[in-house]
């Protein structure tokens, strides 16, 4: 059985840890994945970017409409993803937008950090 | 060098500054990929050009010298800075051999280089603010105290704004290109909407105590000339007229003493014939091509307007046929609020009043103050006062902006004259 396990965090409770704290966390972390992935357990894990940073995208009568953050109707919820490899941020769009979901629910595009979490 | 040359070659400077420092700062950000690094290329580059065409004269193409030095003096920094971060080597590397220095290369597409900025400034994945923010800080180049005074904001709150967007920009991986033809319209349209906010928000500032903010209006306008210099589009030719033929009205509708005067009471002989002639035959240009959009349309009722030698002998037919049209390709309560006062003056207040009340029903308009104006003039045409003070009254409540304030305190101050009090 697969299972997404997916990490919430309050923005402010992270940034509010000293630097060298936060380099611990991160370390700790990615030393826990990688120990996870030599198991044969981890497919994919990876730390992302601010919430400022997030694209939502819908298409709604064959027009896709692109708005800055994420902003989820309140009665969507999480049904799945997509882990996309793309040049840019254009590319992912295009991605998104012809997703079946996209047409009647939103997807919300959130760029993942290439390093750790701490940077 | 005489002192005489020096001093010419420093006002050139100065000149190609303002002529030219957005052009050599897009072509910076293609070729070193971030704004902020392009930024500081760009102030270096004047530096070190204030300091040496007095000495050795200007150089034959100033524009590609100062890409060029500004390219350099990046890929120098970087390497500098790579003692303390080795990554910045693998960069300065990268650029080196990934881009070219201009002044080898004579056709470099620097044109391009203003429509990826604009393009980038107005991405969709920014906020509106942000891609306001954006446009008039790197292709208009204001300052973030410029913006913040026309928005009647702090400059922190502009500055953190553009920062932010950077941020996404960079981060998101937001790319520097003029999109591709099928989706250029839908990117042209988020364009033309960040220059049309910031024409409207000169012409009719949505809060405060002044009417207009001329300032931001120009740059709008010189924004859509840019435009149209760059992009041959039906649409960016609409929007153009339309600013053009609103701007021709400017002088004519504030009072001396700062209060709005309404079309049909505006001195029409003070309406700027040229910019009225220009914005005409953009119009009748736009109207020619195969995809008439809503810019162009309300550029036509405009014109319209402005080819009417008094309000009494404007074709109201014409604008009401162009209301329809209109609706049909942008339905909007907004326009057909707009409509109706057309309607009115071509079938009679009756007619208006009974499309204005059908509108309020709906309630999509039932915060916005000109729709209750709208309704009070109506009514007053009609010799209904009592109406007509009630939407008075209503509109007063919800508007927020001094002159209109001012405007419909007066007419309802008419109204109670001309009432005989029972």
């Amino acid at each position: 059985m697969k299972y997404l396990c997916l990490v919430y965090l309050e923005e402010k409770t992270l940034n509010a840890f000293p630097s060298h704290e936060r380099r611990a966390i991160s370390d700790e972390a990615m030393s826990y994945c990688e120990k996870l992935q030599k198991a044969g357990q981890l497919l994919a894990a990876a730390p992302l970017h601010p919430v400022e940073t997030a694209t939502t995208v819908r298409v709604r009568e064959g027009k896709t409409s692109t708005t800055d953050g994420p902003f989820a109707e309140t009665k969507e919820q999480l049904g799945g993803f997509l882990m996309i490899d793309v040049p840019d941020l254009n590319d992912a769009i295009r991605i998104a937008a012809q997703f079946p979901a996209a047409r009647f629910g939103s997807v919300e595009v959130r760029p993942m950090k290439e390093l750790g979490c701490a940077d | 060098m005489s002192d005489d040359t020096a001093q010419e070659a420093r006002d050139k400077v100065d000149e190609v500054y303002r002529a030219e420092s957005r052009q050599v700062l897009a072509t910076l950000i293609r070729l070193l990929g971030n704004f902020d690094a392009a930024e500081e290329a760009l102030q270096e580059a004047f530096a070190i050009a204030m300091e040496q065409w007095p000495r050795d004269g200007i150089p034959a193409n100033p524009r590609a010298w100062l890409v060029s030095t500004g390219r350099f003096k990046a890929i120098d920094g970087m390497r500098r800075r790579a003692r303390y971060d080795a990554s910045l080597n693998e960069l300065a590397t990268h650029i080196e051999t990934t881009t070219s220095d201009p002044l080898e290369q004579t056709n470099e597409p620097i044109e391009d280089d203003r429509l990826r900025l604009i393009f980038t400034c107005c991405h969709p994945a920014l906020s509106s603010e942000a891609q306001i923010s954006m446009t008039l800080r790197e292709v208009c180049n204001l300052t973030t105290e410029e913006i913040a005074r026309a928005f009647l904001t702090k400059p922190a709150t502009i500055a953190q704004r553009i920062v932010r967007a950077k941020a996404k920009i960079r981060d998101a991986r937001i790319p520097y290109e003029v999109p591709p033809p099928l989706e250029l319209p839908e990117r042209v349209e988020a364009v033309l909407r960040v220059v049309y906010l910031v024409f409207n928000e000169g012409y009719s500032a949505s809060f405060g105590p002044s009417l207009t903010r001329a300032d931001l209006s120009s740059e709008a306008i010189r924004l859509g000339r840019l435009l149209l210099q760059l992009l041959l589009d039906a649409e960016v030719m609409g929007l153009l007229a339309l600013m053009l033929l609103h701007e021709s009205r400017r002088q004519a509708r504030t009072s001396a003493s700062g209060d709005l005067v309404l079309l049909e009471q505006q001195d029409r002989s003070l309406w700027n014939r040229d910019l009225i002639r220009e914005g005409i035959t953009l119009v009748k240009q736009a109207l020619a091509s195969k995809r008439i959009g809503p810019y162009t349309l309300q550029a036509a009722i405009a014109a319209v307007h402005a080819e009417a030698r008094s309000a009494g002998e404007t074709d109201w037919a014409q604008i009401v046929a162009l209301y329809d049209l209109l609706l049909r390709t942008e339905p909007s309560p907004i326009i057909e609020l707009n409509r109706a006062v057309a309607v009115a003056m071509r079938d009679g207040p009756a007619k208006g009043l009974e499309l204005v009340d059908a509108l309020l029903k709906r309630g999509e308009l039932a915060q916005y103050h000109l729709a209750y104006a709208a309704r009070a003039d109506f009514c007053r045409r009609l010799g209904r006062n009592a109406d007509a003070r009630a939407s008075y009254e209503r509109a007063l409540a919800l508007v927020k902006q001094e002159p209109e304030q001012r405007f419909l305190e007066k007419r309802l101050a008419e109204l109670g004259q001309g009432t005989v009090s029972p």
